[in-house]
């Protein structure tokens, strides 16, 4: 396969995923903007959605005050903030037209849609649109992009990048928003464990459609050793840390099993795999999170480096 | 010739052509409700396929949908058969040109062309000079842009040598032409190939107005769909760059211009192309579809020695006749073309996309003034030829079915052999008594169906 092909199906997955995760992340903005009592009222909370979009240096400069009409455009709109649900889904879209070719038609389609949905919604007057209805639409757009690669891809390579950067950039979305969550949303030690702090973690828990899920999986009280273990650790819950790194391990031994040849990128995921595979939540704590988190996040840039390196560039030999 | 009504090709007078009969009874019967709903259809399909051409220089929509009109062309296997021999003969004659004054230069020697409209030709290429392609052939891609006028009158308004555009707009013969089009490609793989050749598609990219087409080729054809930075040059081969590593590449089907293949030929200033191409090509490893410098035989100028060709090369007599043309170049004819231009056609030599033209009797006076003295400061430049009453087909319009005007490009192969899928791409005006069917200026496409015996 070209490495442009490769590189443009690795952005398709990166993209998409990165669509969901910002939309997931102002559905969580607004659920905790409902009530007022936290520390800093509703300011700090989108400030808290601003920084984990990793962006919030930009919305200063653009806007000025984090108002949510101007925080949803931000964030869901604007094409000039390069990871706002529009941008990555024209990203993604633009990726597909550059490699229609090793795209199934049902993919191609889903990707379309979604960008001429996205552009419909962009001259649909503001008052017209709830957050919900943009949220939704962003959630639903990217289950059928995803269906659609699932249902109608060969198993070859391609199938490989694209799930290679979903992973990736899924991992690398969990450990912002449980950062941010912890780090900056409750500076103060005293609020941890109080009914504030769980309906924050409930909402988390619930943008992420998986407040059910977690009570199958754990029952009982939230805390936030459940939830950190829940979403890093468990290869049951969809959007753990671990889950995802098992799932780009998975791809690059596929890709070095068909290319008969292994790879440093799966030499690197695999370190990474083996960590996580052995650590307990209670080794998280004792690093500290936000410290573990900030770890997590440089070594999934880094095996994002090795592929890039290995397969994307054109420089393998 | 403008005074005549057009030539209908469904109805002579109240009689119904015979290669229409069967749609007639079609049209007739398809209520309007219908046939709007199918229309919708049609649109929401290329839309979402993403059939679209963009259109340069005017901003807006950078995918803009080509307009279809759903009711066919029909030629009978009569018709088609007489057309079919003459666009063989033609591509053939302009493959024999294009080889010959790269070579020997005899149809220079024998002052059947003038030397000066060959090498003094902005898109002649003297790094081809006295090299020979795989099988001879510069061209192989012939489109050559046909149109009507009565039964049995068939004029070439232009040949296109270089990489005409378009077939991916042809519905009956969607999968037909690909194949083809491989086989073709296969049949020409350089000296030094080894065992079954890769072709490739070369693209300037997706910004590209005909990317869509460049997409589609190379998904039906199953070949790799590269950029020039996806190519590179290293020994003696051209090589893709792979996930799993370099790979040879032994045929280019390039979408790009000559200047744009290999700055160290071409453009020494360009960041674009492959540099080396050339180099490789000229020894053996690598074949160019088209060849570089075939653009010479697609000059307007050329165009008008074309039946001389046929002559000269193939001593036969040319079976498709060229529209009467004025060489602007010369004194007398460039007289009578500023005598007449209210009824002319006119023409620069380099021209496309119906871009840079002037159709006579459509044109105000003040654009009539202008141009005529664009035609005094620069002669050499243009051609004129007659106001051609293209033949009408029946076409779906907001106010029902109304006859307008098309042409016709059918697209020739040539590799090992002459291959022509049946029919080709039709062109419509869509506006009312219009007789520009460019894509660009208001023209649309509709299938081209030819009848079995």
């Amino acid at each position: 396969m070209l490495s442009r092909t490769a590189a443009n199906l690795y952005w398709i997955g990166r993209n998409v995923e990165r669509a969901e995760a910002n939309a997931r992340l102002l559905e969580v903005g607004a659920r905790n903007a409902l009530i007022p009592n936290t520390s800093g009222g509703f300011r700090n909370e989108w400030d808290a959605v601003l920084r984990a979009s990793g962006t919030a240096a930009d919305f200063a400069q653009r806007y000025g005050e984090p108002v949510q009409r101007n925080i949803e455009t931000h964030l869901f709109f604007d094409l000039k903030n390069s990871s706002s649900v529009a941008a990555c889904v024209e990203r993604a879209r633009e990726n597909g037209r550059i490699v229609r070719t090793a795209l199934t038609r049902q993919l191609w389609d889903a990707l379309n849609t979604a960008h001429q949905e996205m552009r419909e919604m962009a001259r649909t007057e503001r008052s017209r649109l709830s957050l919900s209805d943009m949220t939704d639409w962003a959630i639903h757009t990217v289950a059928q992009i995803r269906g659609a690669a699932l249902a109608t891809m060969l198993r070859n390579d391609a199938y490989d990048f694209l799930n290679i950067g979903g992973a990736l950039e899924r991992a690398d979305s969990t450990a912002r928003i449980l950062d941010v969550k912890y780090f900056v949303l409750l500076p103060h030690l005293s609020f941890v464990g109080s009914g504030l702090d769980n309906y924050q973690w409930r909402t988390i828990l619930r943008a992420l459609s998986l407040e059910r899920a977690f009570g199958w999986a754990y029952g009982g009280e939230i805390t936030p050793q459940k939830i950190a273990d829940f979403l890093i650790l468990n290869r049951q819950s969809p959007r753990a840390i671990l889950t995802s790194v098992e799932t780009l391990t998975h791809h690059l031994d596929r890709l070095a099993r068909g290319y008969g040849r292994s790879s440093p990128a799966q030499e690197a995921a695999r370190a990474l795999h083996a960590e996580l595979a052995e650590a307990r939540v209670e080794h998280v704590f004792e690093e500290g999170l936000h410290e573990f988190l900030s770890r997590m996040i440089n070594a999934l840039a880094a095996v994002a480096d090795v592929v890039q390196r290995t397969y994307l560039s054109g420089e393998a030999r | 010739m403008t005074g005549e009504a057009p030539f209908n090709e469904m109805y002579q007078g109240d009689a119904l052509r015979p290669p229409y009969a069967g749609l007639d009874v079609w049209a007739r019967d398809m209520p309007a409700e219908l046939r709007s709903m199918k229309q919708h259809e049609a649109e929401a399909l290329f839309r979402r396929i993403g059939i679209t051409f963009a259109v340069y220089g005017e901003g807006g929509d950078p995918d803009r949908l080509i307009p279809f009109d759903m009711f066919p062309r029909v030629f009978s296997a009569a018709e088609w058969r007489r057309l079919e021999r003459g666009i063989r003969q033609r591509a053939q004659a302009l493959n024999a040109f294009l080889a010959d004054i790269y070579a020997r230069g005899e149809i220079l020697r024998a002052g059947v062309i003038p030397a000066h409209l060959v090498h003094c030709n902005e898109a002649y290429e003297p790094a081809m000079a006295g090299f020979m392609p795989p099988r001879g052939v510069y061209s192989h891609i012939v489109g050559i842009d046909i149109v009507r006028t009565g039964p049995d009158d068939f004029f070439v308004l232009e040949d296109n040598c270089r990489t005409p555009s378009g077939v991916s707009y042809m519905l009956e013969n969607r999968e037909t032409y690909p194949a083809l089009l491989k086989r073709t490609l296969d049949s020409l793989a350089p000296e030094k190939c080894e065992g079954a050749p890769r072709a490739v598609i070369l693209t300037p990219g997706h910004f590209n107005s005909a990317y869509y087409e460049h997409s589609f080729l190379a998904d039906m054809m199953g070949v790799e769909l590269v950029e020039a930075a996806d190519l590179f040059v290293e020994g003696d081969f051209v090589w893709i760059r792979t996930t799993e590593g370099p790979q040879r590449v032994d045929v280019i089907y390039r979408r790009i211009d000559d200047a744009f293949l290999d700055p160290l030929c071409f453009r020494p200033d360009s960041m674009l192309g492959v540099a080396g191409l050339m180099n490789v090509y000229r020894s053996g490893g690598v074949t160019i579809c088209s060849a570089p410098g075939a653009g010479v035989a697609d000059d307007k100028a050329i165009y008008c020695f074309v039946p001389e060709m046929v002559r000269f090369y193939l001593g036969e007599e040319p079976i498709l006749a060229n529209v009467p043309t004025w060489q602007c170049a010369k004194a007398d004819d460039l007289a009578h073309v500023l005598e007449h231009l209210s009824e002319l056609v006119v023409k620069e030599v380099h021209g496309s996309g119906g871009y840079g033209m002037l159709v006579g009797p459509q044109a105000t006076r003040t654009q009539l003034e202008d141009f005529a003295a664009k035609l005094r400061a620069d002669p050499a430049n243009y051609i004129a030829q007659p106001t051609l009453a293209l033949s009408t087909t029946p076409t779906f319009t907001e106010a029902g079915i109304a006859p307008r005007h098309v042409d016709l490009r059918p697209y020739c192969l040539v590799g090992e052999r002459i291959e022509l899928v049946p029919g080709g791409l039709t062109r419509v005006a869509l506006k009312a008594g219009s007789l520009v069917v460019n894509s660009s200026q208001g023209g649309g496409v509709k299938d081209t169906w030819v009848l079995a015996e």
